[in-house]
């Protein structure tokens, strides 16, 4: 079994992800919130680029795109089945 | 014409706004189903109980914090051009991520009209929208309307005619932030409300302050008097 506690970077495809917290400052971090990346979503990782990076995440309904270096700063808990 | 009350239209991207706003003007503003359709800042009338309207239609944004070009464009209007009524326009389906940016004008300023468009499609999707609840929790009159279809317009045009005529108030229920954010703010605001009277929104400009906007500071510089702007280069050290 896997660790439950993760970064969306470690997320395989398919897995849906409960966002704890996020790791960065500023614009970024902003932007995030702004798009649904806030503590307590639920994000399903829904497709991996061919290199794993970047990656695909289905959050309040819509699918958005994030590096590596963005994603492996969102941590939170694997939540995949109830 | 001079009378014409001003009605900005602020949404998120592809919600409708731009079919919304030609529905109402009776424009030909092009509208397609992609992000960032509209780029600058379209206009157009509208007339309606012997009131003449400008409708502004903003650039279609998730945030107001300006972390783009076109978020600084939005922004700007309604907190400095200050239009009689932002009319905020959220996607029926997909309230969630739409309910952010109907907050943050919330904040900014207090006459606002929510507006659900694309309430057809949600419906279709068994999604139901409970608009007097929400207009109860938001302070601000809600309503549901369909752009395409055009659904709810004698409704959200009463409402504007309302809100002119001072039938009714808007009062949008503030945001409580903790404890230690609330009490900067209310040692803020006083001095923000002191150094520019007519200036936007003094709580939603110390909530800027304390973020560290200092793209918002030299906007707010550069549309200030010459004299205040001795005084607020002091409160920002």
């Amino acid at each position: 079994m896997r660790e439950s506690k993760m970064t969306l970077a470690d997320a395989e495809k398919g897995d849906v992800i409960k966002i704890s917290s996020l790791g960065l400052d500023g614009v970024m971090r902003r932007r995030l919130l702004d798009l649904g990346f806030v503590p307590g979503a639920l994000v399903e990782a829904v497709r991996k680029s061919p290199l794993g990076d970047p990656m695909a995440f289905k959050v309040s309904q819509a699918v958005i795109a994030l590096r590596k270096e963005e994603s492996s700063k969102i941590e939170g808990e694997l939540f995949n089945d109830e | 014409m001079n009378n014409a009350y001003r009605i900005a239209l602020a949404g998120n991207p592809n919600t409708g706004k731009s079919t919304l706003f030609n529905a109402l003007t009776g424009l030909r503003q092009h509208t397609g189903n992609w992000a960032g359709k509209t780029v600058s800042v379209a206009q157009g009338s509208l007339q309606h109980k012997g009131n003449h309207y400008d409708l502004i239609d903003l650039p279609g944004t998730y945030s107001l914090f300006s972390n783009s070009a076109d978020e600084t464009v939005a922004r700007n209007y309604i907190v400095f051009e200050k239009p009689d009524i932002t009319l905020v326009v959220l996607d029926a389906t997909s309230m969630e991520r739409n309910l952010n940016l109907a907050l943050q004008v919330l904040e900014m300023t207090k006459n606002v009209i929510i507006c659900i468009n694309l309430i057809d499609a949600a419906e279709k999707q068994g999604i139901k929208i409970n608009e007097h609840l929400l207009t109860r929790q938001l302070g601000v009159p809600v309503i549901k309307v369909s752009a395409r279809n055009k659904l709810g317009f004698p409704k959200l045009l009463d409402t504007i005619d309302r809100i002119i005529t001072r039938a009714i108030e808007c009062n949008p229920v503030p945001t409580i932030y903790d404890e230690e954010i609330e009490e900067k703010i209310s040692r803020l605001e006083p001095k923000v409300k002191e150094l520019w009277k007519d200036g936007p929104s003094s709580r939603w400009v110390s909530l800027r302050l304390l973020d560290g906007d200092e793209d918002l500071m030299r906007e707010m510089e550069k549309r200030m008097g010459r004299e205040e702007n001795d005084e607020s280069s002091r409160v920002m050290d």
